[in-house]
């Protein structure tokens, strides 16, 4: 089995436009939503997302986070490596407001119900919302749907689904590619 | 390596530069969770921890305290003056009666050199040592640094940092100096020759007896306080002999060409080491060093709870 290519980069700008004009129908001026960027790696998708929806869609004000999830997780001392934090940047409320919160690929659920958890710490918010750019389909561990999807995938375990960016790999694809053998 | 490389935490003497940068990154994360509308994470809902403190303290007890609860761990507390130790228990027995109530961690404060080490040997838990007689009292130091790298916002490499008190007894003194070098700062002690142990130059660290010259010399001041509890026999004629020629004014800050961040362990002796004026001036870090307190143990536990296995 080798590396396949699921999204290509214009495949992924048509993506991340819907993905934006499907924000704005639910959301019109974002005047009482705010953006979550879930740390590492749903902070690129959130930041080509705002990029997006300030330049091209004239979104004024535009309120956008990220939120580090490593204390929330249900596998500390569970795992063999250590977890490594992030940082956290949320400089407003959440308080009655209507929360995106955005990953790049929903797997398991367990990061997002980690966010759920986390996001208590910053108030009551109106209601959450997911918003994924893949979503492998099959592979849930926990009863969490994304609102907003990008690309469903049926992808099996021995899979991985690697997302790369202009910002860190020089280019806008999404791989499926065998995972690592873990004999060795 | 982001895990440490010790399991206990019984003194910076055991750690190198990789788990310093370790502790002072996680802390900045701990930072930024005491100050959120809900200052708790759930990471260390299954632990428990003991904090065993032998010997009197506010700060360090209570900070110890409020980093575990807002790691969500269960927490119970000893002191010695209310137990059975004053019916003749040994240290051993007591860590043990405790560790059978299925404690993880021991957080332990005890007047003897090396009693952490001690306990590391003969019981199953994690040890964090809160300070150990005039041996190390590695979480201050590791709060100190963490406080003068915001203070100076960079790290410390090349910082020019003064120790001035009563070196002698100074736990405080002794883990800072281990800090600072390992970061590459340099080191300098001021106090009176009777309180400046004999053989520090070996350690790398300069001696300077004139108050006014080492703080020209300075980036950062730390002030220690007098331990008269730790003194067998009388260091100096008197307190107002000591304050005259190493208790720090604001006439004296004012005098120097740049400013200086000023810090103190607590408690403080007011008018003593410091006057009330510079304590509570905006060169001092004092409180921000009781808060930053907090996120570096928080830190501290964190890490040493990673490696617990279940």
């Amino acid at each position: 089995m080798s590396r396949k290519t699921l999204l290509t980069s214009k495949e992924i700008e048509i993506i991340l436009h819907r993905l934006a004009c499907q924000l704005i129908e639910n959301h019109n001026d974002f005047s009482n939503t705010v953006l979550i960027g879930l740390q590492p790696r749903g902070t690129y998708l959130a930041n080509r997302l705002a990029k997006l929806l300030r330049d091209e869609y004239n979104i004024k004000d535009l309120q956008l986070g990220f939120l580090d999830i490593t204390f929330y997780r249900d596998d500390f001392r569970r795992r063999q490596e250590p977890l490594e934090a992030t940082s956290t940047q949320i400089d407003f409320l959440i308080e009655d407001k209507k929360v995106v919160i955005i990953d790049d690929v929903l797997y398991s659920g367990r990061s997002v119900r980690s966010a759920l958890t986390a996001l208590q710490s910053y108030g009551r918010p109106d209601n959450i919302e997911l918003l994924v750019l893949i979503d492998r389909r099959f592979s849930r561990h926990l009863p969490i749907q994304p609102n907003y999807r990008g690309r469903q995938v049926d992808a099996i375990n021995e899979e991985k689904v690697v997302v790369c960016w202009q910002e860190t790999h020089k280019e806008d694809t999404i791989y499926l590619e065998p995972k690592p053998s873990k004999l060795d | 390596m982001k895990q440490l490389s010790v399991e206990h935490l019984l003194g910076i003497k055991y750690l190198n530069k990789n788990d310093l940068e370790l502790i002072f990154e996680t802390a900045a994360h701990f930072k930024e969770v005491i100050n959120r509308p809900i200052k708790k994470v759930p990471s260390l809902r299954d632990i428990t921890i003991a904090n065993l403190f032998f010997e009197n303290s506010t700060r360090t007890k209570l900070s110890f305290e409020l980093a575990e609860k807002r790691l969500s761990a269960d927490v119970i507390n000893f002191s010695a003056g209310q137990s059975s130790v004053k019916k003749g228990e040994t240290l051993i027995d007591t860590v043990n009666n405790i560790l059978s109530m299925k404690v993880d961690i021991v957080v332990m404060r005890h007047s003897n050199v090396g009693a952490g080490i001690f306990l590391s040997k003969h019981v199953d838990a994690k040890i964090i040592n809160a300070g150990d007689g005039t041996h190390e009292h590695p979480t201050q130091a590791l709060l100190d640094s963490f406080s003068m790298r915001e203070a100076l916002n960079s790290d410390l490499k090349g910082k020019k940092i003064l120790i001035v008190g009563d070196v002698l007894h100074s736990r405080v003194a002794l883990s800072n100096i281990f800090a600072l070098q390992l970061q590459g700062a340099k080191v300098k002690v001021c106090g009176p020759t009777t309180l400046i142990p004999r053989y520090i130059s070996s350690l790398g660290v300069e001696v300077e007896t004139n108050l006014k010259k080492a703080l020209e010399w300075c980036d950062v001041a730390n002030v220690l306080r007098v331990q008269h509890e730790r003194m067998d026999i009388k260091y100096f004629p008197s307190t107002r002999e000591y304050t005259q020629l190493f208790g720090i004014n604001k006439e004296i800050l004012d005098n120097l060409d740049k400013k200086i961040v000023i810090m103190h362990p607590g408690p403080i002796n007011r008018g003593v080491e410091l006057t009330s004026d510079v304590a509570d001036s905006n060169q001092s870090i004092i409180l921000n060093q009781v808060e930053n307190g907090v996120a570096v143990r928080m830190a501290v536990i964190y890490l040493l709870a990673q490696q617990i296995k279940r």
